[in-house]
């Protein structure tokens, strides 16, 4: 088969202006054979078309260099979760390559296609199975250039560990390497090829150990405030004291004494830099600056008052029934609140950018989920198209969605264009917690109702502010109404009804609906006279959702009781976008000091088909041990638009002696596509620990996070609190 | 004022001019290049910028360059013999014992010092001397098993 035989590249779709791109593109991967795709990510798709210059038929491929090796270019990110592994296992599985001949290219705007950036447990539910489909047919290009070479036709051959072999005599064969020779083949995935039944797997669905671990164990993995490029400057901004402060005055006489201290005023931003970091921040602390009082006068104490007061209509998120029919049917009825305090992501790596600008060109290495995003914003920054700013994403250090959103790029971005140098941003941790999108403050309201046989028959749901994911009930309640009053972003200040920030959270939305939803479910099973798993499964008719119950009390091997039974038992399960998964805990509560003590977490997960069941372990093992945090201590404390919390000595995030005992079962369920893992059982932390208390104590905390000041008012009241003092919000109540 | 300081890194010479009362974290990262050993909370909350001065661990955000003159410092680029990994590395590999990896050269550096007094930690003794160091993606529960890992490869390479 000659190389004009291949599916040529649909050049009628695309602008002028795309197919130039397109070209310089694929320029830049030289030799080789490239299978480009589509991901079928329908939301990735919608953001697509808000502007992108790259070309429309694909958004992905693979080449199999002249080399052997094997290159996937994605826009997605590595940040922790993984996928540089397991995206890796789902190629070579198709390909018939080892794993370690496998590179994964990964948000670089030059080098990979555009994508909307990295978040919501979506790179492999959507990118795993079309790069599946890109790999497969990588390996029927395979064949067909070994048919060629070895004078043979296609059925007589097989791949294996990347060469073709000829099916009866094994012994001929040639490599993957040689047939990518001198070759220049771009093909785009058309059809959908036959890929490998799961039970033929011999890499996906294996524990694979993480690709990048070499490099992070030697300190050789590079992070965007490990670049360093000759000339480069650190820049140090001034800050505001509170959100809504406006400067006043400034005096930079003193920094200015300082010796190569340069100092950029630009419109609002006041920057120092210096070739070393913490001499910038020396200077940065000699401008003298006063600033206008912030115009926010919300506090912890207020906030949930605020929100509720600011909410606009309600809108509905799914609804069935009628709520007056089943209000009709309920012998018991309830009506409870929950809310939860603002989160911070607190990544281990700062918010850090270098940006370097060469004429009309810009290079940018940045802490970022979102590179493209990040590309597009410097692009307008700077006044340059889009195709002259390439962002290179290094490793970065927990996301989180934290870092969906990037103004230290821009920062560096201007900083880079004013000075005539090249400028890094790093974040002190005191400006991580001050621009920090949070996880926002939230209050959710629940009605609900059981008839004479324990059977839920109406729900009522009133969610301000945490958004609406995982707020759509999965118990069987043929009466029910689920209205959001706001979703989980903002940028704060002006009309927003946050004093900041707010935004995307691991799992987000869905952390605070899991903890009021299940919490909830517990009031009611103890009313019911139930204990808490038997009132689960008496609701539910979704059978996944029971295996996944069972799955995890088999392995709890503990049997509830009606709550409180003093035993400390915990019970939580959710669906979250598609991963079902339930999670049982066991606490110790300490009332003298009002400490919880979380002891032991049974998480059972059904995540569809599992690609690197390692990975799946290490997602759900940090979602338990990061959940302790927003469960236990994390609080982002304000006032005035300050932000009271600046670093991990009040701001309290998980440790080494936090660690409960860890139990993980993977529900076996290879025949549904793999669903995402790096978010869902994060979610379930907030009602699992709730309940468990409740169940050691009989006292339930319905604010997050349940520190040991609520747990002892909670103890001295004797009955339901909220820990906010003076709150018109009605006290929960069983009515 | 600035003074000459002398010290050894990973056991070359160093000989630099800076003023005294710079930290060693960013002698480290921006004078010397060796980025690492991370910046994360700059205050000495996290443990991100552990390094070793004369085989002890200190967090080098709040460590006077002037303090390490004369004295050996080691960094995470200082572990590997050779090209070869030190146990500890190959342990945090073998377990997974990290996710994005930000805090791991500190957390290895941690985890070196504590061997190096306590040659077979119980998990007990890690969770106590590593409870200043934190890890976001919550990789705790693999980090204790590595270092034990780790003390037993160490064991059996001195026997």
């Amino acid at each position: 088969m000659k190389d004009d035989e291949y599916i040529p590249f649909n050049e009628e779709k695309g602008t002028e202006s795309i197919k130039l791109d397109r070209r310089e593109f694929l320029k830049l991967l030289g030799g080789g054979i490239i299978i480009s795709f589509s991901v079928g990510d329908l939301f990735a798709l919608q953001q697509r078309r808000r502007g992108s210059g790259y070309p429309e038929d694909f958004n992905a491929y693979l080449r199999i260099g002249e080399d052997g090796r094997i290159s996937c270019f994605t826009g997605k990110i590595e940040m922790g979760q993984g996928i540089i592994t397991s995206l890796a296992q789902m190629l070579a599985e198709e390909l018939d390559v080892s794993l370690n001949k496998v590179d994964m290219v990964m948000g670089d705007t030059a080098l990979c296609p555009w994508d909307a950036g990295t978040f919501g447990s979506r790179s492999t539910k959507y990118f795993g199975p079309p790069l599946r489909q890109a790999a497969a047919e990588a390996r029927a290009v395979m064949i067909q250039l070994a048919a060629e070479h070895l004078r043979t036709s296609e059925e007589n051959l097989i791949s294996k560990d990347g060469m073709i072999l000829m099916r009866k005599k094994p012994k001929i064969k040639v490599s993957y390497a040689q047939l990518a020779k001198g070759k220049k083949i771009e093909r785009h995935l058309e059809k959908k090829p036959q890929i490998k039944h799961y039970s033929k797997h011999t890499i996906s669905g294996k524990p694979a150990d993480r690709s990048d671990g070499r490099q992070k164990v030697t300190g050789e993995a590079k992070f965007a405030g490990d670049i360093r490029l000759p000339g480069m400057l650190f820049a140090r901004i001034l800050r505001p004291p509170a959100h809504g402060a406006n400067l006043k005055n400034v005096d930079t006489s003193d920094a200015e004494r300082m010796k190569d201290i340069q100092i950029i005023r630009d419109n609002d931003m006041i920057a120092v830099l210096h070739k070393h970091r913490d001499v910038a921040d020396k200077a940065l602390g000699l401008i003298k600056a006063q600033f206008e009082p912030s115009t926010s006068k919300l506090d912890n104490t207020t906030i949930f008052n605020h929100l509720k007061d600011t909410a606009s209509d309600g809108s509905v998120v799914t609804e069935a029934g009628n709520l007056d029919e089943g209000k009709s049917q309920a012998g018991k009825t309830f009506d409870k609140a929950y809310f939860n305090h603002y989160v911070a992501h607190a990544p281990t790596e700062n918010h850090t950018a270098v940006v370097k600008i060469e004429g009309d060109k810009a290079t940018v290495w940045a802490s970022t989920q979102a590179p493209f995003r990040a590309q597009g914003e410097i692009a307008r920054v700077l006044g340059f198209p889009s195709q002259n700013v390439r962002v290179i994403t290094p490793f970065v250090g927990c996301g989180f969605g934290g870092k969906n959103q990037g103004p230290q790029i821009v920062e560096a971005a201007r900083l880079a264009k004013l000075s005539g140098k090249p400028v890094q941003v790093a974040w002190s941790r005191k400006e991580e917690f001050f621009y920090d999108t949070f996880r926002p403050a939230a209050v959710i309201e629940i009605k609900s109702g059981l008839n004479s046989s324990n059977q839920i028959v109406f729900w009522e749901y009133h969610n301000y502010f945490a958004g609406s994911r995982s707020s759509q009930p999965f118990y069987n309640i043929p009466h029910h109404r689920v209205l959001s009053y706001g979703g989980w972003g903002g940028r704060g200040g002006g009309g927003s009804p946050h004093p900041f920030g707010v935004g995307a959270w691991r799992g987000p939305g869905s952390n605070t609906n899991v903890f009021a939803i299940e919490s909830h479910v517990d009031v009611m099973a103890e009313a019911a006279g139930m204990d808490p798993l038997e009132f689960r499964l008496h609701n539910l008719t979704d059978d996944r959702m029971k295996r996944v119950l069972r799955a995890a009390a088999k392995k709890f091997g503990h049997s509830f009781s009606k709550a409180p039974s003093g035993k400390g038992y915990g019970i939580a399960c959710t669906d979250y976008l598609g991963t079902y998964l339930a999670t049982m805990a066991e606490v110790n509560v300490d009332k003298r000091t009002g400490e919880i003590r979380v002891d032991r977490v049974v998480c059972a997960q059904d995540t569809g088909e599992v690609i690197n069941p390692e990975g799946v372990r290490m997602q759900i093992e940090g979602c338990i041990i990061m959940g302790l945090g927003y469960c236990l201590t994390e609080e982002i404390r304000f006032k005035d638009g300050r932000i009271l919390d600046e670093n991990f000595d009040t701001y309290e995030i998980p440790r080494f002696s936090w660690l409960p005992k860890m139990e993980t079962v993977l529900v076996d369920n290879p025949e549904m596509p793999p669903q995402g893992c790096g978010e869902p059982a994060i979610t379930s932390m907030g009602a699992v620990i709730a309940n468990a208390v409740y169940d050691a104590i009989g006292v339930r905390l319905f604010v997050l996070p349940m520190t040991p000041a609520r747990l002892i008012e909670a103890l001295n009241k004797e009955q339901n609190v909220t820990g906010d003092k003076n709150r018109s919000i009605p006290l929960p109540t069983i009515s | 004022m600035e003074k000459n300081i002398h010290f050894k890194l990973n056991g070359k010479d160093v000989r630099l001019t800076s003023s005294p009362e710079r930290m060693l974290l960013w002698v480290l990262r921006s004078d010397l290049e060796h980025t690492g050993t991370k910046y994360s909370c700059g205050e000495g909350f996290c443990g991100a910028c552990t390094v070793l001065v004369n085989n002890e661990a200190v967090l080098s955000c709040q460590y006077p360059i002037q303090d390490v003159s004369g004295k050996e410092v080691m960094t995470i680029e200082g572990l590997q013999q050779n090209g070869k990994l030190h146990p500890l590395q190959t342990a945090f590999m073998q377990h997974n014992a990290l996710q994005c990896g930000f805090c791991t050269p500190g957390m290895i550096m941690g985890a070196y010092s504590l061997l190096l007094r306590n040659p077979q930690p119980s998990s007990r003794e890690i969770v106590e001397d590593l409870e200043g160091y934190l890890c976001r993606c919550g990789s705790y529960n693999r980090i204790i098993p590595a270092i034990q890992t780790a003390a037993r490869t160490m064991k059996g390479q001195r026997s």
